[in-house]
């Protein structure tokens, strides 16, 4: 049983600083976005997501260049792209994904500014790829406190707005018509949404923090359409993918081919598809759909 | 500012203008921003993995590219479409992100994959993607008129027979060509936005699309000569200024499809208050 064990978890895995810090970083950020994921998917804003997290690698390069803690300057600039798209109106369904784009592209080219300064100035090659990909190992445990922070801000959003978020992501015509303000529950929406992909930008990098957000979320939408359900689900597999993530990640360090470990990103990717495909299969698409349309005709008849 | 190696960045620029001009019309039109981001950012997974075996750069971008457009293509009609391409997207990123920790050396050029180093490319490079943008532009004109049909018009396009899922897949391929090809000379990001801002203003300048797209062409030229330039000028990366200007040809965009349909709404008044007026006469 004992060497069962060993073989799983490599030893030293739980006596490991560095690995105590990533799992508790890597599973704040793998709750925060499992749960506001739910609503980036039912909202039809993985986009949003997922420029976020690009834009937020401006921050990681500005923070950078100015010498502070990533975090920082990933979530500051976060939650200003959420507020400049929804000022230039990606609250309409029309368009939105265009607005999206263009201010990505241009947080963007800042950020290929703000690393071309950062490197001729300090000549830090690797300023890139940390931004890009996340280093979960090498957080401090002072930022971890941080992160924290953050990601009990974001719950905090989702919490106290849960019911009003839920009906304007469910029926925004509905939600408007009960008095509900739409626009502004839909920017707080887009913070939340900031903060989250802010954390996993900490941890598995960036451009890979939409695989935290959407991932899970769609998934467990796939196995319930109860939204409560639907998130307890998704914080399952969330935090299942973080820690399965670090955990090969650590084991990974005696596989081929550099004996340098693969990197914890890659894992938790894996593992997050992993269980949308289960998903998939555990409920073919046909059958919800089967059922609901079986429930109006009965209603019906 | 226009010897030797600064004549192959204006040329190479130049074709992958065309090429994202013209392709960047029916991104716009049909509201995909969110495939044309993902398959120039996931496909630098292909380089990084073509690196690590050893092959083609073109090779590994253009296979990875190409099933990442048969991907989203597959997912797409199994779930939400922008639930697709992110994971597909996340997918390739995570390959890459493997590759390139397998591979030491490669982590400086991640650099100039995303953001584009225009300035250094050698003549031999301009053959290839000369081709590749000639194959995608042909394609895009075989499939223009059913593109152009279940675009703008679904309902009818599947009425005379056009299938929306083929042609969507078809698209996607062209999509995933135009990239490949542009991806190592001008890098993901300046792609990208060269498929959304010109397009996005040439849309609100007039309705015709074949007029559409050469105004979308000649944006997309005009901006990526403009920001070589600039780059010359500043050494700034090049990705910084092809993504601010293409933000401000969306500004002009959004400010002349605000014009013009105030001096719509403007004709239209006249017209009623004419037709009251003409209404008025005959009644007396």
């Amino acid at each position: 049983m004992n060497s069962i064990l060993q073989s799983v978890f490599e030893p030293g895995f739980f006596a490991s600083a560095p690995v105590r810090v990533a799992l508790l970083a890597g599973g704040m950020a793998g709750l925060v976005s499992s749960v506001v994921g739910i609503f980036a998917v039912m909202r039809g804003q993985s986009y949003a997501g997922h420029a976020l997290a690009d834009i937020s690698v401006t921050g990681g390069a500005a923070s950078y260049l100015v010498g502070i803690t990533p975090l920082w300057g990933f979530a500051g600039v976060g939650v200003a792209a959420a507020a400049a798209m929804d000022l230039i109106g990606v609250q309409r369904r029309r368009g939105r994904d265009l607005a999206t784009g263009v201010v990505r592209g241009a947080a963007l080219g800042l950020a290929a500014l703000f690393l071309y300064w950062g490197t001729t100035s300090t000549s830090t090659t690797g300023a890139t790829v940390t931004v890009l990909f996340g280093s979960i190992f090498t957080i401090s445990t002072s930022t971890a406190a941080v992160a924290a922070l953050l990601g009990a801000l974001a719950l905090g959003i989702v919490a106290g707005l849960y019911r009003p978020l839920l009906l304007s992501s469910a029926s925004p015509e509905l939600a408007f018509a009960r008095g509900i303000p739409v626009r502004a529950t839909g920017a707080l929406c887009l913070v939340a949404i900031a903060l989250a992909v802010s954390l996993s930008a900490l941890t598995i990098g960036a451009i890979l923090s939409t695989a935290l957000l959407v991932g899970p979320a769609a998934a467990a939408l796939r196995l319930t359409s109860k939204p409560g359900v639907a998130i307890l689900w998704s914080v399952v597999i969330g935090l299942a993918a973080t820690w399965l993530g670090v955990l090969l990640a650590y084991d990974s360090y005696y596989w081929p081919p550099a004996h340098q470990g693969w990197p914890v990103s890659f894992f938790v990717v894996a593992v997050v598809l992993f269980f949308y495909l289960l998903a998939q299969f555990a409920r073919p698409a046909g059958t919800r759909r089967d059922k609901a349309a079986a429930g109006q005709a009965e209603a019906g008849g | 500012m226009l010897s030797g190696f600064m004549v192959n960045a204006w040329i190479v620029g130049a074709i992958a203008a065309v090429v994202a001009g013209a392709v960047g019309f029916f991104v716009v039109l049909r509201g995909s921003a969110f495939v044309a981001d993902a398959l120039p950012t996931g496909a630098f997974a292909g380089a990084a993995g073509a690196s690590l075996i050893g092959v083609n750069t073109l090779a590994g971008l253009g296979v990875f590219s190409l099933l990442g457009a048969l991907g989203i293509g597959w997912l797409g009609r199994r779930s939400r479409h922008d639930v697709a391409t992110a994971l597909t997207l996340v997918m390739m990123l995570g390959l890459g992100s493997l590759f390139l920790s397998f591979s030491t050396e490669y982590a400086q050029e991640v650099y100039s994959l995303m953001f584009g180093e225009v300035l250094g490319i050698s003549v031999n490079e301009i053959l290839p993607v000369a081709l590749l943008g000639a194959v995608s532009l042909a394609a895009l004109t075989v499939i223009y008129r059913p593109l152009l049909l279940t675009s703008v018009m679904p309902e009818l396009g599947e009425a005379r027979g056009v299938r929306a899922a083929r042609v969507e897949t078809l698209f996607l391929v062209v999509l995933a060509l135009a990239t490949s090809m542009a991806l190592p000379v001008v890098g993901a990001l300046l792609i990208f936005s060269l498929m959304i801002g010109p397009p996005a203003a040439a849309r609100s300048f007039t309705d015709k699309p074949a007029l559409a797209i050469g105004l979308s062409v000649a944006f997309a030229v005009g901006t990526v000569w403009a920001a070589i330039a600039a780059s010359y000028r500043t050494n700034w990366p090049v990705g910084f200024f092809v993504g601010a200007l293409s933000a401000v040809w969306y500004a002009v965009g959004r400010a002349a499809a605000a014009w013009r349909r105030s001096r719509r709404q403007a004709r239209a008044a006249r017209e009623q208050a004419g037709y009251a007026r003409q209404a008025a006469t005959v009644r007396m």
